[in-house]
């Protein structure tokens, strides 16, 4: 990675006056441009404090920070936050300025022009979904998804090449969460922001990050590794405690039928005889076939439906009721596995074109591997 | 007219009020300018005062106790004490005012200000507010409702008080009280202490008003 580190922490460490143990003990972590890091872990693992150290929200006792390759003790801490885009859980919205003022904050310390910060406010508007109309209100007058997502319209305003991100989604309701999740992982495939992302939320962090460091008590990073990585391959008991239930579950959502592959399976034509078709169904002991006409997938058919028919043409197809594509996860194909009849999912194109077949073995090979 | 009172005359002789209305409308703004002068005053001397001891926690019992031990002296006695140094002026009913109004409103400041949401502060710092524009453009805005109830508090106890500075030819409305006292004549106590409360209600009254136009925010629920 080289120069396409974009923060660095090296042996950080954070003594609180108040505490003899250190909240982070000789911590190092590096987020490359455009890349999220999630620090996860339970709460008292120095995650919170880690994290703002790097905006000099807490000054470190040891170790060096540095942001775009600059050693962020070298900088004044009010130009430094500016710069850097910060979200916290309880947003701390102004109370007594109104959504359009909130939005613009940073903007408007920096100085640029009213016009430009009306402009700007506007763009982030649209971008975060926030009505035109919720733009003079204050945050009082907000439900806690809008002001969520003006939190993150807030952090964005300058645009900073740097997030830190606090739990920024915690604070609504599992339905709103899983919303703003998938809509900031929009914004931020289009912006490309370095992003260190706080959660203590396993599956948050599995969502968001293209690498998860798994912090211990005292600021110990258990694996640093990506979401992948870390649920094939824990590197220890902690991190498979915290990982949780469904490890392979939460694994399979991470990859996708073209990760691994598909399986050849019965396969008629229209020109096929109704005795050839016969036999291909035999043969493969599924009780039925798919039918595909010049590589576009039609349906299936079973026995009974070549009993008063000379050829598969004659037949005509049932539809399936699921198929899966290259791009659904292997826990969607593993759902449509387990409810069809005969524990098969039929892989096609997104066209319709036909591509194979997926099966339990195939996927329980891939959990163990 | 003046001993008419004892011997069976009406109750509130009106036609005494008639006779001084010129007065009792100089009494009246007199009142109302000593108390927002000493209002004034005593906000300019509580402000520094309570920052300072908002950002230094040790300042705050000195100052507090200070303004505690000024609040206590009996007002009375303060005037008394106060008049071989400063004279019969108007100088010398300000200062015993002001001094009653530093305790509330150094009080109430710190009380408003620590009172700030800690979470908004941190989000704030967090986008690069300098000490000094969170200071002035997030924690005052914030604690101003709350400021302003001081500033209520403040003005009503200020208005109930310059009556009494009448002692020293300084006070207001409390003029007509000392005179009906002194004379056994009721109805100058009246219009001096009816008019007192009646100040009193409506600057109270004002102040609400002035606080929403300067927090209208307040109003809408300030959920966080």
């Amino acid at each position: 990675m080289g120069n396409d580190v974009m923060i660095s922490l090296e042996g950080v460490t954070k003594v609180f006056a108040s505490s003899a143990t250190p909240a982070v003990k000789d911590l190092s972590i590096d987020v490359a441009r455009g890349e999220t890091v999630v620090l996860v872990g339970p709460s008292g693992c120095g995650k919170t404090t880690t994290m703002k150290m790097v905006n000099r929200l807490v000054e470190p006792t040891a170790g060096t920070i540095t942001v775009d390759g600059t050693d962020v003790m070298q900088q004044d801490p009010v130009e430094l936050r500016r710069g850097i885009g910060y979200v916290i859980q309880s947003i701390g919205l102004l109370p007594h300025r109104d959504v359009r003022r909130n939005i613009g904050t940073v903007p408007y310390l920096v100085g640029w022009d009213a016009k430009k910060i009306d402009d700007r406010v506007g763009e982030l508007a649209a971008m975060l979904e926030l009505d035109e109309d919720l733009l003079g209100r204050y945050p009082g007058e907000l439900s806690g998804g809008q002001r969520q997502r003006v939190g993150v319209a807030r952090a964005l305003a300058a645009d900073p090449p740097v997030m830190l991100m606090d739990e920024p989604f915690g604070a609504v309701d599992p339905i709103v969460r899983e919303r703003l999740q998938d809509q900031f992982l929009d914004i931020q495939a289009r912006l490309k922001k370095t992003i260190l992302f706080v959660t203590h939320d396993m599956d948050e962090a599995i969502k968001m990050a293209d690498r998860i460091a798994i912090l211990n008590k005292g600021g110990v990073i258990e694996q640093f590794a990506p979401p992948e990585e870390i649920l094939r391959s824990p590197a220890n008991d902690f991190v498979r405690r915290f990982v949780g239930a469904e490890r392979g579950l939460k694994r399979l959502g991470l990859l996708s039928v073209a990760d691994i592959g598909v399986e050849e399976g019965p396969v008629v034509g229209p020109g096929d005889a109704r005795q050839d078709a016969r036999r291909v169904i035999e043969e493969w002991g599924f009780g039925w076939t798919s039918v595909v006409d010049d590589g576009e997938l039609q349906g299936w058919i079973d026995a009974s439906d070549l009993e008063s028919v000379g050829s598969v043409g004659e037949a005509s197809p049932k539809p399936f009721s699921a198929y899966v594509t290259f791009n659904s996860s292997l826990r969607q194909a593993l759902d449509s596995i387990v409810t069809s009849r005969t524990q098969v999912a039929v892989v096609a194109h997104h066209d319709q074109r036909y591509a194979g077949i997926l099966t339990l073995e195939r996927i329980s090979k891939e959990i163990t591997a | 007219m003046t001993l008419a009172q004892a011997s069976g005359q009406p109750f509130i002789d009106w036609s005494w009020i008639a006779d001084h209305s010129d007065d009792i409308y100089v009494r009246s703004i007199e009142h109302l300018q000593l108390t927002g002068a000493a209002v004034v005053i005593g906000l300019a001397i509580s402000l520094p005062l309570a920052v300072y001891s908002y950002r230094h926690q040790w300042f705050y019992s000195p100052v507090t106790w200070v303004a505690g031990v000024l609040y206590t002296i009996p007002s009375l006695a303060l005037f008394a004490f106060l008049l071989p140094y400063t004279g019969l002026r108007a100088r010398t009913a300000l200062i015993g005012l002001v001094s009653y109004t530093l305790l509330i409103l150094i009080r109430n400041i710190v009380a408003a200000l620590e009172g700030v949401p800690t979470d908004v502060l941190e989000a704030a710092r967090g986008m690069g507010y300098s000490r000094r524009q969170l200071l002035w453009r997030v924690e005052v805005p914030l604690a101003l409702p709350v400021i302003m109830a001081g500033v209520r508090l403040a003005t009503v106890t200020t208005i109930g008080l310059v009556t009494v500075a009448a002692l020293i030819g300084r006070g207001g409305l409390g003029t007509f009280i000392l005179l009906g006292m002194n004379r056994f004549f009721i109805t100058a106590t009246l219009v001096g202490s009816v008019l007192s409360v009646f100040l009193a209600v409506i600057a109270d009254a004002l102040l609400v008003r002035l606080e929403r136009r300067v927090a209208p925010w307040s109003d809408r629920g300030l959920a966080t």
